[in-house]
């Protein structure tokens, strides 16, 4: 008897009948007549070698071998494109899933958003600047470098005005920090929210930032260091945006930076010039920066009077809550991600202190029940990402995978539960609580809170 | 003679390095680094520092009346943040539980009992200094730095009086705002753990390797429906390697794909997002600040100027010229401002794209 399947049989388009960068093409800019033509082509030669050959590829399954191997490749057998044909470079077009992206419906308007930092296809501890996350309060320009300035006043002997051609020749520094916006995490406050850690944990990029030190600056102007315990940051955007940066406690490190990555800030991150205020929440980083003003008493600015505060059980705010505690999460794999198969893994994520530098990463794969120690990559540096790396062999078996990190200060990252006991439910900022990825025996992994 | 000669020679040079490395200071007013910045004016600084602290520190001579503020409100603040103040539309509220009382003791109530659903901004600000500040420095919206220290006394003024903290009649200026009292002056706390980075941190964790835990329960998960609320994770992943993203727009998979990923389904290629055609155009050039597909925000939705022209001949030549030039009066007072940016290619992409209703 005939199989129902058989009588109206789908024949399935033979395979690798076009090349995976047709594909490419196709998925980037549409058909048009040209590609639609190369399609024919590629569908008319496949199905005639199909027909000529069909034993071919059964025979390579049964045994010869893997095609990628015995079958020569496009790239092996024509010529390549010529140097500088994209000369700024950009990622393989393999690689263009890993954007930055918005969470939908979490703001109305774009100029006032956030994009987020797809973490869970990074590797080591340098955000490409492509992809370091964006927020910005009253959208962003291209600032012309040539006519921005800076000027240095208040509490100063002298009151002076930098170009940027001022400040490269000043002496500069190159160190790596970690950014991360006070309210990172901050959807998963009451319950989990959002499904990938792009979206929980993406308000988070660690480069390495060159600019002239803080301290240079205003002891050049001959700042009042000892009635001058605060300073104003303005920015240069629509908002001049305005924080308050404790000197006390931020001098030492900050730095007025023009540089990221090895090239010139991206315009969304503040070129031409910005504020780098190590273990300090992003806002305070403040980005087209025009102007530094020394003060005796803090400013109560909007940013920190309005929105940078985090509303107590007791009905009190917390301001000037600044520094960003210590805390990690694991990144392969985390939300949204599906596992192939059982067996070996590579477990990796990234642990990062504003107080200091991380001193261990403990892992569990059952929820917080049992924990092992991972191993961090070097370089272990001063308020910056550090890479961490674990074994394991995966049985297929749900799992629950945590991490929970430890800085050079005795500071160990806290449960939610722990945070919400003390802080209650109606924060937004500052949740460093310890992260937890369900895996199902399907190998599909999910957000959820533990407790 | 010879010795002599050099040794003049010497002095010269030394006096003559003397005073160049004294015209470099003079040049430049540095000791450290000759040749880099130089003086702000008095002109230059008064231009740029406007901030104003909670002393009153920089706050300029002037005066407005809630009455004057209400109009400057109406035409300019009330798109964004409602008629009076109470608009969760596009930012959080501006007015709104706070009450006379919480004037009297500093403390707003209702940011312990909850019965409040949003954290309006009087309930939270604790300085007018902070009111008056933002407002001159960056508002409106869409045209920071366009009011008049009396038209931001006047606006203060109008917002203090929708919270009852100043009477109708009330004339808010430089000399009486000091005795402004805000409803939640005493609200705020810097006794935490994390101003300072010597600060002493409020929650602390554990550090037990075995046996931590009596059990683990799983207090939140995302619920099913929000599967597919940010896309298809799939699209959102690397397309190779050990971790592929799961495929959102269809319920779990039964059993796991096996190591070669067969199975799965393959997530598209989302390299054609980036930013082409008229919807990118729209939010690329600054558009989607004001205009939102279904929503009024500063200005109308796409969908309403749809319907409005819908129909109508040459409505493309007509609202071209529009984003040209700007223009006010169709849909309220506010200003469209020009958008003279654009190419005459782009404007026709983007207006024949918005009369189609965005699609």
């Amino acid at each position: 008897m005939e199989k129902p399947a058989n009588r109206a049989r789908l024949v399935k388009a033979p395979e690798h009948f076009i090349s995976q960068e047709l594909i490419a093409d196709i998925n980037a800019n549409g058909l048009d007549e040209n590609r639609r033509g190369f399609l024919r082509k590629g569908f008319m030669s496949a199905l005639g070698g199909a027909a000529a050959g069909l034993t071919a590829p059964l025979a390579m399954a049964a045994g010869e071998g893997d095609p990628a191997i015995l079958e020569k490749q496009e790239w092996q057998t024509t010529l390549g494109k010529n140097v500088a044909t994209m000369p700024y470079g950009m990622p393989s077009i393999y690689e263009s899933n890993l954007i930055r992206r918005e969470s939908p419906g979490l703001t109305r308007v774009s100029a006032a958003s956030v994009a987020f930092t797809p973490l869970q296809g990074l590797f080591g501890t340098i955000t490409p600047n492509g992809l370091h996350f964006e927020r910005h309060h009253q959208g962003w320009y291209n600032l012309n470098p040539e006519t921005h300035r800076l000027m240095v006043n208040g509490l100063v002997k002298n009151p002076r005005v930098f170009t940027m051609n001022d400040l490269m020749r000043m002496p500069s520094v190159s160190r790596t920090h970690f950014i991360e916006c006070g309210a990172n995490t901050g959807l998963e406050w009451g319950n989990v929210a959002v499904p990938t850690v792009q979206y929980t944990h993406g308000m988070l990029s660690c480069c390495e930032f060159t600019g002239v030190p803080l301290k240079v600056l205003l002891e050049e102007c001959g700042a009042d260091l000892k009635k001058g315990k605060f300073m104003l940051a303005e920015g240069g955007d629509g908002s001049g945006m305005t924080r308050t940066i404790n000197l006390e406690s931020c001098l030492n490190d900050t730095i007025v930076a023009w540089a990221m990555n090895g090239e010139m800030l991206r315009p969304e991150n503040g070129f031409p010039l910005r504020l780098v205020v190590p273990g300090v929440q992003g806002v305070s980083w403040v980005k087209w920066l025009r102007r530094l003003e020394v003060g005796d008493m803090p400013w109560n600015a909007k940013d920190e009077a309005v929105h940078y505060i985090e509303l107590m059980p007791d009905g009190s705010h917390r301001q000037y809550a600044s520094i960003q505690e210590c805390k990690s999460v694991i990144t392969t794999p985390s939300g949204g991600q599906q596992l192939l198969d059982k067996g070996f893994y590579n477990v990796s994520g990234m642990a990062w202190s504003g107080r200091g530098k991380i001193r261990r990463v403990d892992v569990s794969f059952d929820g917080g029940n049992n924990w092992r120690t991972a191993r961090l990559e070097t370089p272990i540096l001063d308020k910056s990402i550090t890479r961490f790396n674990i074994d394991w062999v995966w049985d297929g078996s749900p799992a629950i995978l945590q991490s929970r990190a430890m800085d050079d200060t005795g500071y160990i990252q806290p449960t939610i539960k722990k945070l919400r006991d003390v802080r209650g439910t109606r924060s937004i900022y500052h949740n460093n609580a310890i992260q937890s990825w369900k895996l199902d025996s399907n190998g599909e992994v999910s957000n959820v809170q533990v407790g | 003679m010879y010795k002599l000669d050099k040794l003049t020679a010497r002095i010269g040079f030394a006096a003559l390095l003397v005073l160049s490395a004294h015209s470099a200071v003079a040049q430049s007013d540095s000791a450290k680094y000759p040749g880099i910045g130089r003086h702000a004016t008095m002109a230059e600084v008064a231009a740029w520092d406007i901030d104003v602290r909670p002393d009153f520190k920089g706050l300029p001579k002037g005066s407005g009346s809630v009455e004057k503020g209400q109009a400057i409100w109406e035409a300019k603040c009330a798109s964004c943040h409602g008629t009076f103040g109470e608009s969760n539309e596009i930012f959080t509220p501006i007015a709104g539980g706070t009450t006379k009382d919480d004037v009297k003791t500093g403390k707003v109530a209702s940011l312990k009992d909850m019965k409040q659903p949003q954290r309006t901004t009087l309930m939270k600000v604790p300085t007018v200094s902070t009111l008056w500040d933002y407002i001159y420095r960056a508002m409106p919206w869409n045209a920071p730095r366009s009011l008049t220290p009396d038209d931001t006394y006047a606006v203060v003024a109008f917002i203090l009086s929708l919270g009852e903290i100043v009477p109708d009649d009330f004339v808010l200026s430089d000399k009486n705002i000091a005795e402004v009292k805000m409803p939640n002056r005493n609200g705020m706390t810097t006794k935490h753990g994390f101003w300072n980075v010597k600060d002493k941190p409020d929650v602390n964790g554990s550090s037990c390797m075995h046996n931590c835990v009596p059990f683990v329960q799983i207090g939140s998960t995302l619920p099913d429906f929000a599967r597919n609320a940010h896309n298809n994770i799939a699209e959102q992943n690397r397309m190779y390697g050990p971790y592929r993203g799961v495929d959102t727009t269809k319920p779990p998979i039964k059993q796991l794909p096996g190591a070669s990923g067969q199975g799965l389904a393959h997530a598209a290629d989302t390299h054609s997002s980036a930013a082409k055609g008229p919807a990118a155009l729209f939010k690329n050039e600054n558009c989607s600040a004001c205009h939102a597909p279904n929503a009024k925000l500063v200005g109308p939705s796409i969908a309403d100027i749809a319907k409005k022209y819908d129909g109508q001949s040459g409505a493309v030549d007509k609202l071209m010229a529009k984003v040209k030039a700007g223009g006010a009066g169709v849909w309220g007072s506010i200003p469209m401002p020009p958008q003279a940016q654009l190419s005459d290619e782009d404007r026709k992409t983007l207006v024949t794209w918005i009369l189609s209703g965005g699609k």
